[in-house]
């Protein structure tokens, strides 16, 4: 079923902003053919009528209160930024 | 109005349209944490470390926001589904700290409902609703504060809000902002959601395709983070007709994601079709399902005031208030709350029942309150005379203090200055008077002093009496009980 | 005086209450230890001022008569641990630099109690690994050797056995995914200990895959897990997939009597070209369960050869989301290029970032939930995941324990099978399938192969008996009586 080849890796790289040089592209798409290959063993198990797992956890969601509880802690925020400047994130402009 | 028409060279175009609105849910704190929603804060000041998606920081959810997605989809009739899932949409952007935003996909909180259109004329349409489902927003971008970098503020980041998809049912840019109008109408009354899209606490994403009549659906563009219900019908007219005019031209739509530019009135490409988005949807690993009990619904149900088309039709119906009075009251939770405290006072204060006072009542405020407020660029939540005050003055006229003329001079006072009608009244000395002995000596004074205008009267020009009754009241300044006055002139009249 | 180092936590603790020896003593003897030990490679970040600190602090708590089982204990933290003001990276790359603001739920519970720390532990680059090699720090060394050669301590917890195993650390957190705690175990003669998935709280525990990851411990011996287990186990409101239970007293269930129990035996587990002395040990443990009093019974759990396909597709596709926030906007490492925007940025820091065992994994997680092949994937691994789950909820209706290897082979040479991803994936081929199901499982050692390298049994219970596996492993680790040492060649 799986037959990666160069133009998705790029793509997938993409998707991931994952930055691959263009040499690196061929044996990758070796790599994930590999890995995907072999995972699609699972194609021989008969999964009709079985719901796909949800959670390991047998329980509902815990719902918190309606409570301002956190925030308030910009210097905690900011404190690993590479770039922070007057009390916002500063990243390279988007270019379009 | 359904029948909306774009004139192409090839004949009429019909326009179809479908929303998608983002409306920021009223809570104290986040959907997934617990910092604060208000806004206006220093930047980054309202962001815990979950919102700043900081390694190892967990959502755990805010039950206010699932209680106002249902009660949110109670309100337009639509399906509750006691079991939902979050779902991660997965995409890279500055404001996205995460790198995906939490949503739900497959299996929304609200399913299907509906949204009754008023299309004036007391003529409505139902425009479906195919969703609501529960999603943090993001935070902000600034492109603009630095030559080349942009400045992220998270404050935002996290924000719970319903995401209400309609049907695609609108066929004109009218019918898409009745639509809006009313979604946020109800949004109000049920306090979901302010409903204030200058702050963007509601935008919407507009569905734009055109076909020829009767066709099958065609290609859609999306317009998004629309922010005024006036620049949607800009957009809306707008890009319908480029469509039809590329399709004319020979050429094909592209669907695509496009922006609105209100400062040129135009719709143009976000993005190019390469960067076409691939969200990889799954279940988010870090909550379970979302699950309640049809005692959470009723409680929520029990929990809704009643909604503007049920109290448009108590008001037309048992109030006797006109349809066209109804609908604009409804129409603004504010002026409907102002009308329905006014009523309540006045008929307290007369001890007379609501129902022989609402007509009057609607009249007042739709005519006197809405002109001058009007006049005064207020609205009525800035209304300088309470809905208590207004009810004193008309208790006034209810109970023959004043005349209804005279009401419009107090009012006028009391708008300048706040104050109430009564001291107005007793103040300028504006109290009808009902005394007969004055009356009588006034009406004596008139006929004495106008003999030649008698004398016509009683030589058959009956038309006369206007002329006494409105020198009576000269004299009076006014302040005659009008009906009195009639009533003890006639005979002194006739002789 | 006694090596202080070789003491067990319970024995330690023990000596603490008694006031024969303070934690100042024991916390010194260590940092001692770390430093002597830096060849392993074990230790990313030393905290040996902080750690005295919080001995005197333990000191103080001891002599107020405030005594928890880990008062007082020198531990080693997995860096995939948030701990506040202190290196804190995954051992990656992309987290250059980032010291949380916060602590992890884990590590608190630990402070709370009284236990000190040493500092932070080398691990496969955001626990993606079998064998500690893919740390950005670089890889970890076994205490065991294969004669002259070095082995690889397992992974992705390795610096947490290698601290461990090599007298630097009383115990170490540690966290499993699809083995990370028993594997390593097994590769280094210590006792590892997975909880059911929601009994420790992942709150400050940099994610790799959600539903999956979960806090565990090493230790010395199998009370000592129940020790430390007990400390770092119980509910938090902070994590949504954390479980409202009572935390047992973990060291009450080492009654050494399993009498009447049921123990089974995976039939599937007799994987073909396993190597013999490991199918050797297998029988011999059964045979130790037998004379404890134990019943065996042959069970099936048909879905075992899909565990492993499932857990990889499962797993990258997790990891290739909660990766995602490594972008350079808010914390840890930025790569920009000239001229570049907000885009190239993503793609220098996370090309940069992160090293290829992370990227590779990222990759087949983005496209496992791409358009168009997420029915195909990840859903339909969803759904075996659901028939592994109900063949183990199947096989627990007949017994109250299930005994397997731990993993199909001793440690092994740096390098053997790096190159090979899927040579790697097969270490964790027993310990996946219980990380799919969310089980408690642990790792006990209980021999040598024929290269002198140790060898570890793995116990699986039911969802929410950690008791029962930690009955079976002291009665396990008593008749196996496993006391060998590694040679000391890195002192
Ligand atoms: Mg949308
Ligand atoms: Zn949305």
């Amino acid at each position: 079923m799986s037959n990666i080849d160069k133009a998705t890796v790029a793509k997938i790289a993409r998707l991931a902003r994952i930055k691959i040089e263009e040499d690196k592209l061929e044996p990758l798409a070796g790599e994930l053919n590999n890995i995907l290959g072999w995972v699609e063993q699972l194609d021989e198990v008969n999964t009709d009528d079985i719901q796909p797992m949800s959670s390991v956890v047998d329980a509902k969601l815990r719902w918190r209160q309606d409570e301002v509880t956190d925030g308030d802690k910009q210097e905690s925020v900011l404190k690993n930024a590479p770039n922070a400047e007057y009390g916002f994130f500063a990243v390279p402009k988007v270019i379009e | 109005m359904s029948n909306y028409r774009i004139q192409g060279a090839t004949g009429d175009w019909e326009v179809v349209l479908g929303l998608e609105v983002h409306a920021q849910v009223i809570s104290n704190a986040k959907l997934f944490s617990g910092a604060s929603t208000e806004f206006g804060a220093e930047p980054n000041a309202q962001v815990s470390l979950v919102d700043a998606a900081m390694p190892g920081m967990l959502p755990t959810i805010n039950a206010e926001c699932i209680r106002q997605a249902v009660r949110t989809g109670l309100a337009l009739g639509a399906q509750i589904n006691k079991f939902s899932v979050f779902d991660r949409k997965n995409y890279f952007y500055a404001d996205l700290p995460q790198g995906y935003q939490i949503s739900q996909f497959k299996h929304p909180v609200v399913g299907e409902g509906t949204v009754t259109l008023d299309l004036g004329d007391g003529k409505t349409k139902e425009v479906g609703v195919e969703r609501i489902h529960l999603e943090q927003d993001a935070g902000k971008s600034m492109h603009d504060q630095h030559p080349q970098m942009t400045y992220v503020d998270l404050n935002r980041s996290g924000v719970a809000l319903m995401e209400i998809v309609s049907k695609p049912d609108m066929r004109s840019p009218e019918e898409a902002g009745a639509y809006l109008t009313k979604l946020r109408t109800i949004l109000r009354y049920i306090g979901t959601c302010d409903g204030n899209m200058e702050q963007g606490s509601m935008r919407a994403d507009v569905n734009v395709s055109v076909r020829k009549p009767g066709d099958p659906l065609g290609t859609r563009c999306e317009i998004k983070n629309v922010n005024s219900i006036r620049f949607v019908r800009q957009a809306i007219e707008y890009e319908a007709q480029r469509q039809v005019d590329i399709i004319e031209d020979g050429g094909v739509i592209d669907q695509e994601t496009r922006l609105f530019d209100p400062s040129k009135g135009e719709t143009r490409s976000m993005r190019s079709k390469e960067e076409a988005h691939d969200y990889r949807y799954f279940p988010d690993p870090d909550l379970l399902p979302v699950e309640f009990d049809d005692a959470f619904i009723e409680a929520a149900r029990e929990s809704l005031p009643e909604l503007p088309d049920d109290k448009k039709a108590r008001f037309v119906e048992e109030l006797g208030v006109s349809d066209y009075n109804a609908s604009v009251l409804v129409g603004e939770k504010e002026s409907c709350d102002y009308f329905e405290e006014l009523l309540a006072a006045l008929a307290a204060k007369t001890g007379k029942d609501a129902k022989k006072l609402a007509a009057k009542a609607s009249n007042w405020v739709m005519g006197d309150l809405f002109g001058a407020l009007n006049k005064a660029s207020k609205s009525v939540s800035e209304s300088p005379v309470s809905a208590k005050q207004g009810a004193d003055l008309l208790a006034l006229v209810e109970d023959g203090t004043i005349s209804g003329r005279i009401a419009k001079d107090v009012f006028e006072i009391m708008f300048e200055t706040g104050k109430d009608a009564e001291a107005i009244v007793e103040e300028k000395g504006l109290k009808q008077v009902s005394d007969t002995g004055e009356i009588e000596k006034i009406i004596d004074e008139v006929i004495a002093a106008n003999p030649a205008q008698l004398e016509q009267y009683r030589a058959g020009k009956d038309k006369l009496i206007g002329f006494f009754v409105g020198q009576v009241m000269k004299a009076t300044g006014g302040k005659a009980n009008p009906g009195m006055v009639n009533q003890l002139l006639k005979p002194k009249l006739d002789g | 005086m006694t090596d202080l180092t070789k003491l067990s936590i319970a024995e330690a603790r023990d000596l603490l209450k008694k006031g024969d020896i303070t934690s100042r003593e024991l916390t010194e003897a260590h940092i001692a230890s770390v430093d002597a030990a830096d060849a392993l490679n074990a230790y990313i970040a030393k905290t040996p001022e902080l750690a005295m600190e919080m001995a005197d602090r333990a000191d103080e708590k001891i002599k107020a008569g405030d005594h928890k089982g880990m008062t007082g204990i020198p531990v080693g933290i997995k860096d995939l641990f948030a701990t506040k003001g202190v290196h804190t990276q995954a051992c990656s790359h992309i987290l250059d630099g980032f010291k949380p603001e916060y602590e992890s739920t884990v590590t608190q519970n630990l402070w709370d109690d009284g236990a000190v720390m040493l500092g932070k532990l080398n691990m496969d680059e955001f626990a993606m690994g079998s064998s500690n090699e893919t740390s950005f720090y670089g890889p970890v060394k076994n205490p065991w050797r294969r004669g002259d050669t070095d082995t690889v301590p397992g992974g992705s917890s390795g610096g947490s056995v290698a601290s461990v195993a090599g007298f630097a650390a009383m115990g170490a957190t540690a966290s499993d995914t699809g083995g990370s705690i028993r594997q390593p175990a097994s590769f280094t003669g210590t006792f590892g200990f997975k909880p059911t998935y929601g009994r420790c709280s992942r709150y400050g525990m940099v994610a790799f895959a959600s539903s999956l990851d979960q806090a565990g411990t090493i230790t010395r011996d199998v009370r000592d897990g129940a020790i430390m287990m007990e400390s770092i186990s119980g509910f938090d409101a902070k994590d949504s997939t954390s479980v409202d239970m009572p935390v047992p007293n973990f060291e009450a269930a080492l009654t050494g009597d399993i009498r009447g129990m049921k123990i089974g035996i995976p039939q599937e587990y007799h994987l073909a070209g396993m190597p013999g002395e490991i199918e050797a040990l297998w029988h011999q443990g059964i045979e130790w369960m037998k004379a404890a009093g134990a019943e065996i019974v042959d069970i099936n759990l048909p879905h075992t050869k899909y565990a492993l396909p499932t857990y990889y597709i499962v797993a990258p596709a997790e990891a290739s989301s909660n990766l995602a926030r490594y972008d350079g906007v808010r914390y840890g490492l930025r790569e920009t290029v000239e001229g570049g925007g907000l885009v190239d940025m993503y793609e220098a820091t996370r090309a940069a970032g992160f090293g290829d065992e992370v990227k590779r994994r990222i990759m087949i997680g983005t496209y496992v939930l791409s358009a168009g092949y997420y029915d195909a994937y990840y859903l339909k691994a969803q759904k075996v995941r659901q028939l592994i789950a109900n063949d183990f909820k199947m096989a627990f209706e007949k017994v109250d324990a299930i005994l397997t290897p731990t993993a199909p082979s001793a440690a092994f040479a740096p390098g053997e099978k790096s190159d090979d991803p899927i040579a790697m994936y097969l270490n964790d081929v027993f310990t996946v399938p219980a990380s799919l199901a969310g089980l408690p499982g642990s790792s006990v050692p209980v021999g040598l192969d024929a290269n002198g390298l140790p060898l570890g049994l793995q116990i699986l219970g039911k969802p929410w008996d950690e008791e029962t596996v930690f009955k079976v492993s002291g009665v396990m680790e008593e008749a196996a009586n496993f006391t060998a040492k590694p040679a000391e060649w890195w002192r």
